[in-house]
């Protein structure tokens, strides 16, 4: 099977989409943010560059632009860049697309994908750091997907696409790099179905985003201890697939949530009460989070370093969980 | 009209100032290249007679506030470069003990309130200490510095419509470049000067040559006295142009380079120190001295960032809320 | 000890606190004319135009130049009319108010209250109806508190105020006209601390705001059945009292959390995953969750009823875990 760079097979999706439906435009950014790669962009330009718009700088503009085209009939994928600048088009987000399908008795479609990196970054500071994927699954009529690997951003993004519900779709410039295969004649990925990145006997490892290589590698260094981690990728939080992971947890009986959103009423905390309500019984001891801590993100390196779910921090929380 | 008579230390001392900036931003670059810096960097250089001609007739006891691009207004404001230049290098000893970084430089000491980076972000902040400074009547005014990028944000409709409807002594600076982030001026809106939005709300508003320090200062004198009386904000447009990209690492490719040039013969720093030559204030001599001795202070600024400690781990959960 | 209503206490707290400090000033739409609900009136009488301000509708810049007059010394409480259009501010509370204390290494301070009303009652619909409280818990910086009877409301108003630090106030207007006692002599709730409403040893209900009369309620008809729980009111959903309500799980063993927000990624979440890897081991049964179902809020009164938890749906989940 062939391999691709994270960012080829994202290119790769978005070049087959813009091809396959003429009601897709692509508003602002490139996509790859600031990436040295981010040239590749030029080509869709070139064959689309009419499909292709850039906005000035309103995101609440633009991103309530692109909602009211997606009612209209059109299906725009908005690039938010830097995941904090949602928060500048919240009441487009959350009020206006989240809700119409619903408040309109099902008259209105709203066929949007939001799209931005989240996460830490190398010196984004505070205000460039955001993972909103927390607030926004408080928001019902949303949809929220998290790629973590060249295969899954491929068929995360044509899934994305391809639905009638606005959907966030959550990326993070850590992973344009990475590698891994990409089947010629691929298929698109349906939400609402995590993937076992790794099977194992001792530890359900569930984590999203970025994180997911990171618990890779950890599991790996784990693996020299004798400890057998399972990684699962919810890849999708709404729909999220609870059935993936309690039959995982069947098998395991201990679970780490290792995510970057902030603890407080973060993804791992509802993954975890979730766990809490249903899978109670199949638990030997109590479900660890391995969570970005509650502060604002410091922009010192060492301070930044310090406060995300690195991999040490999920070894320790895995160890914990087998002791 | 008779032209009032420069007092030319003045002038040496604002030119020293500019050098000070200029100095400071190439410093931070080639700290950067050397990865001595990291994260996100927004150099001012080219912009230097914006910072020093505004802060020049400010108290302080004014409220000065930035954006992402703002090193040289804190340096014009007053800030003390070695902590700076520790903040932005991220070390313990910096203005922000290494937790805000380049684009949320803090130095209340010297009366510069904040950064930010939210493009606009900052324009409402003015606001709020300018409402405070007219409460308590001491003729303090707030400042905004921002760039013609933020005239597309929101939060600078309502703040142009806010401070003219309660007359806040709020002094609005815009720094167009003629680029937001990538994108020239005119592929973003329609109106070519920011100037004409604030005369929409009945604020009154000039549009001068920003990299003319003389006449930015003398926009910002006026502009000064009259927020001072309580005749309420102003809006003082200054044309200028950011010599680097938009941020460091930038190549920028969206400029022609004819216009870069263009710019260069623009100098800041080199159209002042051309005004004191003429009036045989200073020679090449004095100038290069000026230069050097702000390269110095600076080399000294990035010896103390980089001999610095970075902060503890322990510090991370700290200042979270007091 | 003298009754108040819910709107009233806030009110007075309001008033108590404008006159002993002069630094306080009140920012929002329409708050000189008393509000939508006449949370403000009177104020401007008493205090002038000029420290209760009428402000256009721009919740974005309103709060950003509250936040700004915060650190340049005035101690500003912003009202913004429902929590559903905060929204419009969320930008400015999250990367400034949040954050300008930990950015500045602590050089600014942002003194800010907010008031937003929040919550089903009237039948609004979705945009008037929401429930938000957990985006802004989940954001390190702000302090979020949710007073469920007029003493509470009051004390912890004024600890708001007095509060150095953005602290969002969030009322539901369902609660308004709820009467209660309430001291005169100007008692503060510190933030931070749940509290326990009534004792019992077979389950432990966390009830927060507009849930709380209802979880009161299926306890009493719970006495009946034989049945003991104790109900704990949170109070402040940021920071969260855990120690009081693991020291409660620890007696009872069984943990129902039961609020008005959507379910999903709501504060309920939060409670559970806290409580849970504090004393996982004194868990009889699983923990359960009450709350509103992942939709907008709708619109018709019938659907609306149905929307919210009421007591049955709590008596059940008890005896449901009970038996389990």
């Amino acid at each position: 099977m062939r391999e691709l760079a994270y960012y080829e097979a994202k290119f790769e999706a978005l070049e087959e989409i813009m091809a396959a439906d003429q009601r897709v435009h692509l508003i602002n950014g490139t996509f790859l943010s600031l990436s040295p790669h981010r040239h590749v962009f030029q080509t869709l330009k070139s064959k689309y560059g009419e499909r292709m718009i850039s906005p000035p700088i309103s995101e609440l503009g633009f991103c309530g632009l692109a909602t009211g085209a997606a009612m209209a009939g059109l299906r725009p994928i908005v690039d938010l860049s830097t995941g904090s600048f949602i928060f500048e088009a919240w009441p487009q987000v959350a009020n206006e697309a989240a809700n119409a399908y619903s408040m309109s008795g099902g008259q209105t479609r709203v066929p949007v994908v939001f799209h931005l990196f989240h996460g830490l970054r190398g010196g984004g500071a505070a205000q460039h750091s955001g993972s909103p994927q927390a607030m926004l699954w408080n928001c019902p009529g949303l949809e929220i997907a998290l790629p973590s690997s060249p295969r899954d951003v491929k068929g995360l993004l044509k899934t994305a696409v391809a639905t009638d519900n606005p959907t966030i779709f959550v990326d993070h410039t850590r992973l344009l790099d990475t590698r891994g295969e990409v089947p010629e004649d691929d298929k698109a990925i349906p939400f609402g179905v995590a993937d076992v990145k790794r099977k194992g006997g001792d530890v359900t490892l569930i984590a999203t985003s970025y994180t997911v290589q990171v618990g890779l590698q950890a599991a790996a260094q784990l693996a020299k201890e004798s400890i057998d981690v399972e990684v699962i990728d919810p890849r999708t939080l709404v729909p999220f697939d609870l059935a993936a992971i309690l039959t995982s947890i069947e098998k395991t009986h201990r679970v780490v949530i290792a995510d970057e959103t902030h603890q407080s009423c973060g993804v791992a905390a509802e993954i975890a009460a979730r766990i809490a309500e249903t899978g109670f019984d199949k638990l030997k001891t109590r479900i660890r989070r391995v969570s970005t801590l509650d502060v604002p993100v410091p922009y010192s390196p060492p301070l930044e370093a310090h406060i995300g779910p690195s991999e040490a921090r999920i070894m320790d929380a895995v160890r914990a969980a087998v002791a | 009209m008779a032209k009032k008579k420069e007092n030319l230390k003045e002038l040496t001392a604002l030119l020293r100032r500019m050098w000070l900036i200029r100095a400071f931003e190439e410093k931070v670059s080639a700290l950067y290249a050397e990865r001595q810096i990291v994260g996100l960097l927004h150099l001012g250089i080219g912009q230097e007679a914006v910072a020093v001609g505004a802060c020049s007739q400010l108290r302080a006891d004014d409220y000065v506030y930035g954006g992402h691009r703002s090193h040289g207004h804190a340096i014009a404001k007053g800030a003390d470069i070695n902590r700076l230049m520790a903040e932005i290098a991220g070390r313990a000893s910096g203005y922000c003990s290494g937790k805000g970084g380049s684009m949320h430089i803090v130095a209340t000491e010297a009366g510069f309130i904040t950064a930010t980076g939210v493009v606009g972000g900052t324009i409402p902040l003015a606001l709020g200490a300018a409402f405070a400074a007219k409460e308590r009547k001491k003729r303090q005014v707030a400042v905004v510095f921002f760039g013609d990028g933020a005239g597309q944000a929101g939060p600078f409709h309502e703040s142009l419509n806010i401070a003219s409807l309660w007359r806040l002594p709020v002094i609005f600076i815009c720094e167009n470049n003629g680029y937001a982030e990538f994108t020239p001026l005119s592929a973003h809106t329609k109106v070519a000067r920011l100037a004409q939005h604030a005369k929409t709300y009945a604020i009154p508003a000039s549009t001068v040559d920003g990299n003319d320090l003389l006449a930015v200062r003398d926009a910002m004198q006026k502009a000064v006295a009259k927020c001072r009386a309580g005749k309420g904000p102003i809006f003082v447009e200054c044309l200028t142009h950011r010599m680097r990209g938009h941020y460091e690492g930038d190549p920028a490719k969206y400029r022609e380079l004819s216009q870069l040039a263009q710019w260069k013969a623009k100098d800041p720093i080199a159209r002042l120190a051309r005004a004191l030559k003429n009036k045989k204030v200073m020679n090449d001599k004095g100038f290069a001295t000026i230069e050097r001795e702000a390269r110095e202070l600076v080399d000294k600024a990035a010896e103390y960032a980089l001999a610095s400690p970075w902060p503890d781990p322990d510090a991370v959960d700290t200042q979270v809320t007091s | 000890m003298p009754e108040q209503t819910f709107l009233d206490a806030i009110r007075s707290a309001l008033a108590e606190e404008m006159r002993r400090d002069s630094s306080v000033y009140v920012f929002g739409e329409d708050v000189a004319l008393g509000g939508p609900f006449g949370v403000t009136q009177g104020l401007a009488g008493e205090f002038g135009a000029n420290r209760t301000v009428n402000t256009p509708i721009s919740e974005g810049t309103v709060m950003g130049l509250a936040i700004g007059a915060a650190t340049a010394g005035l101690r500003p409480v912003v009202e913004i009319m429902f929590i559903d259009f905060i929204t419009l501010a969320i930008d400015q509370l999250v990367n400034h108010a949040a954050k300008l204390h930990y950015m500045s290494g602590g050089q600014l301070k942002v003194p800010l209250t907010v008031r937003v009303q929040c919550g089903i009652s009237g039948t609004m619909g979705a945009h008037h109806s929401q429930s938000l409280e957990a985006w802004l818990a989940h954001v390190p910086g702000l302090k979020v508190v949710m007073p469920a009877n007029p003493a509470d409301a009051k004390g912890l108003l004024k600890a708001a105020i007095r509060d150095d630090n953005p602290v969002v106030f969030i009322e539901h207007r369902g609660l308004y006209r709820s009467k209660g006692q309430v001291s005169d002599d100007q008692q503060i709730v510190e933030i931070g601390r749940a509290k326990l409403l009534r004792s019992g040893d077979q389950a432990t209900i966390v009830a927060l705001s507009s849930m709380v009369d209802p979880a009161l309620a299926a306890a009493d008809d719970l006495a009946a059945q034989g049945v003991s729980v104790e109900v704990i009111d949170p109070r402040t959903v940021s920071p969260l009292d855990i120690e009081t309500i693991a020291d409660s799980v620890k007696k009872t063993s069984r943990l129902l959390v039961v609020h008005e927000a959507v379910e999903q990624g709501g504060i309920g979440a939060e409670i559970i995953a806290r409580v849970q890897q504090e004393i996982f081991y004194y868990l009889d049964s699983p923990i359960a969750r009450i709350a509103a179902p992942f939709a907008p809020v709708p619109a018709s009164p019938t659907l609306e009823r149905q929307f919210l938890p009421g007591k049955e749906r709590i008596s059940d989940a008890v005896h449901k875990m009970i038996r389990a």
